[in-house]
């Protein structure tokens, strides 16, 4: 039996904006799958996103949803979690949203390895706004604010996550909704900050003056550059420089919590524990 | 409130400890001077309380948090100082567009830019009328003296959530700083009064919490409760879902004055000192307002009949209570520690523009020295 994907959207908002073949449809329905699969109730969700394409995915689904501002999902999220840690907090985000004006929040909620999951849709563009240069745009391609070509560094979102203390992190393309549903069920299911990465097309603005106007040559593209795991482990360094790592990048069980930790605050506060102190912590510095 | 208790404690402390006594249990901020002292007192108060305080990465941060959980259901506090107001500008708009109640505590220095940070002025007025882009009416207190730091930071709690809409608490330098004795209500009597938000108690499918009524703000009931439903920036409907419909885009800005506009004289406070038989009209708030009124028992006391109109609730103005002040007296002076960023209200209001002003940017409080020369020149 198909898959009923109508219990978690709010119908009578459909259909969503996305242009005809984006890839965020791929997205929700793999995150609707994941949700479904952990047996999470709509009631105790929450879904938080930003501005851009990605900003609307918060309001197809029928929970508890926010359309924050610029960038500053994961400041709404980690209030929200740290009011309510027993529920399920969400952020979805795109790459301008999350790596550039918002790069600050994406940073700190890794550092706090707080327990919200981001899904950060990859587009290498600013699609909304008609194509001008994301911090995720390869060089050399056209933008509208670089017509000449893009000569703005990458940023590559999944090792600055990992650096900033994220404790799970992943990549993963929307050619594999099954996997990206399988990242996303196991990033949700993780205690801590999850980062995922979902790679997607955007055919309409960063596509049609790169040589991919359909969604098919835009995807390929994103096949070609990106490498499982397994597999880019293998590769030597100078293989490695136009590619992406796809699947379960980093996964830290040990890690501690961030409403784990206030819980130390507290107990503290309260007197069922002494104040804390560095031998409460393994990792101190 | 009649109960009264007797304490010795700062403006800033007040505000946090009057925060957790009305039911805060969040505060998300940043550090900033002089207003720091609020995080400082809130964040050994909140964990106590089973609530939580967070220092975020940064202003923006702060107050976004603070929206979350108050999007979440749980009453939430940011505090911080004029560039700290500044910076969380956007967010507070999301806030007046999605209709999220939250107070916010402004202990305001010397301006523009970084200014003054360790010394006192108000030149944050102007700034707490429309802090962020678009139309929405602000509500905005201020504090006069000790013990309305605690008053008024009940007061704008019990506001946020009737409007639905953040309240600002505006509290300077020298108010945040002071550190005295002051009578308080009792938590107690606080908590006796707390007026939640309303919520919607019937059929979760049957709940339109932004379909109500044209003066009235949105009813939003808290998270996980089984009524799900849309927070946007975004112009929307009764779901909460983002809508460009021409009547539903005008009906939500017209509602966002109006609920605040029709229901005024809730929000509306003053305090009047030696008006009955004055023939001179001070008008000042805040810290301000604690000069004038030595300044008019001095005055007095020569012989010189003057009285003080302080308006404790800044946003709205006081209109009509303005406009009867203006026909009666003759001689009004307005002093402010800014260039007189509330007198142009005032001159508004009474539709004069003969008033007289006294204003001080320096970064010094104004002494009574200073109001009465100024006096027995007009």
């Amino acid at each position: 039996m198909a898959f009923n994907y109508d219990k978690y959207l709010r119908v009578n908002k459909m259909p969503t904006l996305w242009c005809w073949g984006c890839g965020d449809g791929v997205i929700l329905k793999a995150f609707i799958r994941a949700i479904d699969k952990l047996g999470i109730d709509k009631d105790d969700l929450c879904v938080v996103s930003g501005i851009g394409c990605s900003g609307r995915f918060s309001s197809y689904i029928d929970a508890n949803t926010i359309h924050t501002t610029h960038g500053r999902t994961i400041a709404f999220a980690t209030g929200v979690k740290l009011a309510n840690p027993d529920k399920t907090v969400v952020c979805v985000a795109g790459d301008g949203d999350a790596l550039a004006i918002g790069g600050n929040h994406t940073i700190h909620g890794c550092r706090r390895n707080i327990d919200i999951t981001l899904i950060l849709i990859q587009n290498f563009i600013y699609g909304l706004t008609n194509s001008q240069t994301s911090p995720t745009t390869p060089r050399g391609m056209w933008t509208v604010s670089q017509k000449v070509g893009n000569i703005d560094p990458t940023f590559d979102g999944c090792k600055l996550a990992e650096a900033a203390g994220a404790s799970f992190v992943a990549r993963e393309n929307v050619t594999a909704p099954k996997k990206l549903e399988k990242v996303i069920r196991e990033a949700i299911a993780h205690k801590g900050f999850s980062y995922v990465e979902a790679l997607s097309n955007c055919h309409i603005n960063l596509g049609r003056k790169n040589k991919m106007q359909s969604a098919m040559e835009n995807l390929d593209w994103i096949d070609e550059i990106t490498v499982p795991k397994k597999k880019w482990d293998a590769l030597s360094e100078e293989e490695k420089m136009n590619k992406l790592p796809t699947g379960i990048l980093k996964k830290d069980e040990e890690a501690l919590e961030y409403c784990d930790a206030y819980q130390m605050v507290k107990d503290a506060h309260q007197g069922k524990r002494g104040k804390i102190t560095q031998d409460d912590f393994a990792k101190k510095i | 409130m009649s109960e009264l208790r007797e304490v010795i404690s700062s403006g800033n402390d007040l505000a946090a400890i009057a925060a957790v006594d009305a039911g805060c249990m969040f505060f998300g901020g940043y550090p900033i001077t002089p207003s720091s002292e609020v995080m400082h007192t809130i964040s050994d108060l909140l964990p106590k309380a089973g609530g939580a305080s967070v220092q975020m990465e940064d202003e923006i941060a702060g107050v976004a948090a603070a929206i979350g959980a108050s999007m979440s259901g749980v009453r939430s506090l940011t505090a911080t100082s004029g560039p700290g107001i500044s910076l969380k500008a956007e967010n507070l708009g999301l806030a007046q567009m999605a209709e999220v109640p939250l107070v916010v505590i402004n202990v305001m220095r010397g301006g523009p830019s970084t200014g003054l940070p360790t010394r006192v002025a108000q030149g944050d007025v102007a700034q707490a009328k429309n802090p962020s882009h678009g139309d929405y009416k602000s509500i905005t207190l201020c504090a006069g003296n000790l013990a309305e730091c605690y008053t008024e930071t009940v007061r704008a709690f019990n506001l946020a959530d009737r409007f639905m809409q953040p309240v600002f608490v505006l509290l300077d330098e020298t108010i945040g700083h002071m550190h005295a004795k002051a009578m308080i209500p009792t938590p107690e009597a606080v908590k006796a009064d707390i007026k939640l938000r309303k919520t919607f108690d019937g059929a979760p499918e049957e709940y339109k919490p932004y379909g109500v009524a044209q003066d009235e703000p949105a009813v939003l009931n808290p998270m996980f409760k089984g009524y799900r439903y849309h927070y946007t920036g975004l112009h929307h409907d009764a779901d909460g879902f983002p809508t460009e419909e021409i009547e539903t885009c005008r009906k939500l800005i017209d509602r966002l004055f109006n609920k605040v506009d029709a229901h005024k004289e809730e929000i509306e406070l003053n305090e009047e000192y030696m008006l009955d038989d004055a023939e001179i009209l001070l008008i000042g708030y805040g810290s301000a307002s604690l000069a004038i009124k030595e300044a008019v028992d001095t005055l007095r006391a020569e012989g010189i009949k003057v009285g003080m109109f302080r308006p404790i609730t800044l946003w709205p103005s006081p209109e009509e209570r303005l406009y009867e002040l203006g026909q009666k007296f003759d001689k009004v002076l307005s002093i402010e520690l800014n260039q007189g960023q509330y007198l142009e209200e005032i001159q508004r209001c009474m539709g004069r523009r003969d008033i007289a002003k006294l204003t001080k940017t320096n970064g010094r409080p104004f002494s009574p020295a200073d109001i009465i020369e100024k006096v027995k020149e007009l």
